[in-house]
C-alpha cells in the first residue's frame, strides 16, 4: 500500500501535527511501508472472532460513587502552564 | 566507600548489618553515577540533594528501629514516572520543562519500602523506540560496548545497572521495552501482569498494553521490589483487585516437574544462530533441576508486529492528543491563532518517532480505516491471546529467546522503521495478551549479552521469578560485569 503527499498532509491536519516540507516525504516513505507491513493480517482469517480491546477480558469496569474526593489543586498544576493569569489558562483570541 | 557491584539484596543485608550507612552508599552510587555520565548517557535528572536527604531520613529510620526490608536501598527511576517536585520529561522536548505536581502510584510505594531515588533514567521519547536513540536527551550507551544500542525503551534503566551505577531500576513495557534492553544489556527484566502495578502517574503510551516493572541485578532483587509497588489502586481503572504474595518466600522452591514450552515460533529463520544456542543450553540447565521441556505452537505469533503496530500507535494517538500547548508541555512561539497553537506545539514538541506512531494510529482510527486496521487487529490480537491460553494447557511457562539478535550499533537501524520494529518480535505477543515476561541473561555472543525471555499465565510472577532465582543459583552470567564498569 502507497500513500501520497496529500494522504500524509491530510493525516498530519487529523493529528494537529504541523510537519516541515523536509518530513513530508520521509513520512510518506515510512507510513507507506508501515501499512504494507501491517497488511499482512489480511492473512488471518478473523470471521466470528471478537475485537480485544483489553488484555484481561474478565476485568468489569469498575464504577464508583458520585461524590467529590479531589481537592482543587489549580494552583499547582497552573505552575506548568505556559500561560496563565488570574487562574485561567490562556490562548489566542477564539472568538474574532 | 567504593559503592559495591552488589546486588539488593547484598546492600539490604550490608544496611541491616551496619556496615555502611544510606547516606555513605548513596553518596557512593551518586559518585559513580556522575563519573559514567559521559559514556553511557543514562540518566536525565540526578537528584543528588534529594537523594541524600532521603538517605539521611532512612539512616535515622533504622536508628529508631523503625525499618523494612529495603530502608536505605538506592534505586532510579524511568523517566516515565511522575516524580513530584522533580521534572518528569518521558524522554521529549514536550515535557522538557514538566515538573510533576505528585507521584506516581509506582514511585510512592517503593518510597514508602524505604528506598532512596538516585535520579530519573534516560529512555526513548515516551516509551517508543527499542534502541534508546529517540530520546531528545540523547542516545544512552552499552555499557558492554559503548558503540552499541542498550535496547529501549528502558534503555537508560538497563545499562544502568548493567555498569551497576544504580542497584535496580524501575522501567515500562508496553512492547518488550522492559525485556528487550534486559537482554542486550545483561541483565534481569520482569513486565508483571497486565493490571499488577499501578498505571497512575505513569505517562500513558498504549492503555491497554503499558505495565510497569523493574530491571534488577538478580531474580531475587526483582522478587524484593516487586511487591511493594504492586497491588490494587484505585486511581488506576485497570488495576486489579487481587492481593499480593511475597515473592521472596518461593524462590527456593523445587523445578522438579516444571513444564516449560519452547514456542514454536520464537526459534524461527530471524533467530541468530548463536544466539540460539545459548538459549538452548539455558534450556539444559532448567532439565537439569528437574524441569521437562516440550516443543508447543502458538501459530499467529508470527502477525503479532503488525497487529501490535496497529493497536499501539492507535492508542498512542488518542493518549498523546492531550499534548495541546495550553495545560502544560511546551508550546510554540507566538501563534496566530489557537489551530497554529495546537499544531506548531505538537509538531516542534514531538520527536520523529512519536509523530510517526501518531500519524499511524490517527490514520487506523480514521473514518473509514477503522474497521479495516483497528478491529482487524483487535481480532488477530483475540487469536494470539488464544494461542497462549492453549500452550499454557499443557505448559507452565513458555522459554524463548529475548531478541533475534545481541545489541545492534548505534546508528544501524534507525533510519528505516520496520526493522527496528522487527526487533520485539518476541516480546510484543506477551503484551497484546496481557501476560507476565522475563528476561534474564544466559551467556554472550562476542562479547555481548543474550536474554533468555520467560512467559507465563497472568499473575504467575512467583512461579517466574522462582524459575528464574534457581537457574541463577546454578549460573553467574547475571554477576557478569562490563569490564569498564567494574
Amino acid at each position: 500500500m502507497s500513500l501520497s503527499r496529500a494522504d500524509i498532509e491530510n493525516i498530519a491536519r487529523l493529528a494537529r501535527l504541523e510537519l516541515t516540507e523536509a518530513e513530508i516525504p520521509v513520512y510518506v516513505d515510512s507510513l507507506s511501508k508501515i501499512f504494507a507491513f501491517v497488511g499482512e493480517l489480511d492473512r488471518a482469517p478473523t470471521s466470528g472472532i471478537a475485537p480485544m480491546a483489553h488484555p484481561l477480558p474478565g476485568l468489569a469496569q469498575r464504577l464508583r460513587t458520585d461524590e467529590v474526593r479531589e481537592p482543587n489543586c489549580r494552583d499547582t498544576y497552573q505552575q506548568n502552564a505556559p500561560q496563565v493569569e488570574a487562574g485561567l489558562y490562556l490562548v489566542p483570541k477564539v472568538i474574532e | 566507600m567504593s559503592a559495591p557491584a552488589a546486588t539488593v539484596a547484598a546492600l539490604a543485608k550490608g544496611l541491616a548489618a551496619g556496615e555502611y550507612s544510606s547516606v555513605e552508599l548513596t553518596r557512593a552510587y551518586l559518585e559513580r553515577i556522575a563519573a559514567a555520565q559521559p559514556a553511557l548517557n543514562a540518566f536525565v535528572t540526578i537528584t543528588s540533594e534529594a537523594a541524600l536527604a532521603a538517605a539521611a531520613a532512612a539512616d535515622a529510620a533504622r536508628a529508631k528501629s523503625q525499618t523494612g526490608r529495603l530502608t536505605g536501598v538506592p534505586i532510579a527511576h524511568k523517566d516515565i514516572f511522575c516524580t513530584e517536585g522533580i521534572r518528569t520529561t518521558c524522554g521529549s522536548k514536550m515535557l522538557a520543562n514538566f515538573v510533576s505536581p505528585y507521584d506516581a502510584s509506582v514511585v510512592a510505594g517503593l518510597r514508602g519500602a524505604g528506598t532512596v531515588m538516585l535520579g530519573k533514567l534516560n529512555m526513548d521519547e515516551f516509551a517508543m523506540g527499542s534502541s534508546n536513540e529517540t530520546s531528545f536527551f540523547g542516545a544512552v550507551h552499552n555499557p558492554w560496548d559503548t558503540t552499541m544500542v542498550p535496547g529501549g525503551s528502558s534503555g537508560g534503566s538497563a545499562a544502568s545497572v548493567a555498569a551497576r551505577i544504580v542497584p535496580a531500576a524501575t522501567a515500562t513495557d508496553t512492547g518488550g521495552s522492559i525485556r528487550q534492553p534486559a537482554a542486550l544489556c545483561g541483565v534481569t527484566g520482569i513486565k508483571p501482569t497486565y493490571g499488577r502495578c499501578s498505571r497512575y502517574g505513569m505517562i500513558a503510551f498504549a492503555s491497554s498494553l503499558d505495565q510497569a516493572g523493574l530491571i534488577t541485578v538478580s531474580a531475587e532483587d526483582a522478587a524484593l521490589l516487586l511487591g511493594p509497588m504492586s497491588g490494587f489502586d484505585p486511581r488506576d481503572s485497570t488495576s486489579v483487585e487481587r492481593a499480593v504474595p511475597d515473592y521472596t518466600t518461593t524462590l527456593g522452591d523445587s523445578l522438579e516437574g516444571l513444564t516449560i514450552g519452547l514456542v514454536k515460533e520464537f526459534f524461527d529463520k530471524g533467530l541468530d544462530a548463536t544466539n540460539e544456542q545459548r538459549i538452548r543450553d539455558a534450556i539444559a540447565v532448567f532439565e537439569k533441576l528437574g524441569a521437562r521441556a516440550r516443543e508447543v505452537s502458538c501459530p499467529h505469533l508470527p502477525l503479532s508486529v503488525p497487529t501490535y503496530y496497529v493497536v499501539a500507535p492507535a492508542e498512542c494517538s488518542s493518549n498523546l492528543a492531550r499534548f495541546d500547548g495550553v495545560r502544560f508541555g511546551h508550546r510554540c512561539e507566538s501563534p496566530k491563532n489557537l489551530l497554529d497553537l495546537y499544531c506548531r506545539s505538537r509538531g516542534e514538541g514531538f520527536g520523529a518517532e512519536v509523530k510517526r506512531r501518531i500519524m499511524t494510529g490517527t490514520y487506523v482510527l480514521s473514518a473509514g480505516y477503522y474497521d479495516a486496521y483497528y478491529l482487524k487487529a483487535q481480532r488477530v490480537r483475540q487469536l494470539i491471546s488464544a494461542d497462549f491460553a492453549q500452550a499454557f494447557q499443557s505448559c507452565d511457562l513458555l522459554f524463548g529467546p529475548t531478541s533475534p539478535t545481541p545489541a545492534f550499533a548505534i546508528g544501524a537501524k534507525f533510519d528505516d522503521p520496520i526493522t527496528m520494529y522487527l526487533n520485539d518480535i518476541y516480546t510484543i505477543g506477551a503484551n497484546l495478551a496481557g501476560l507476565p515476561g522475563m528476561s534474564i541473561p544466559c551467556g554472550f555472543v562476542d562479547g555481548l549479552p543474550v536474554g533468555l525471555q520467560i512467559l507465563g499465565p497472568h499473575f504467575s510472577e512467583a512461579r517466574m521469578l522462582n524459575a528464574a532465582h534457581r537457574y541463577q543459583q546454578e549460573t553467574d552470567w547475571h554477576l557478569r560485569v562490563p569490564a569498564a564498569f567494574a
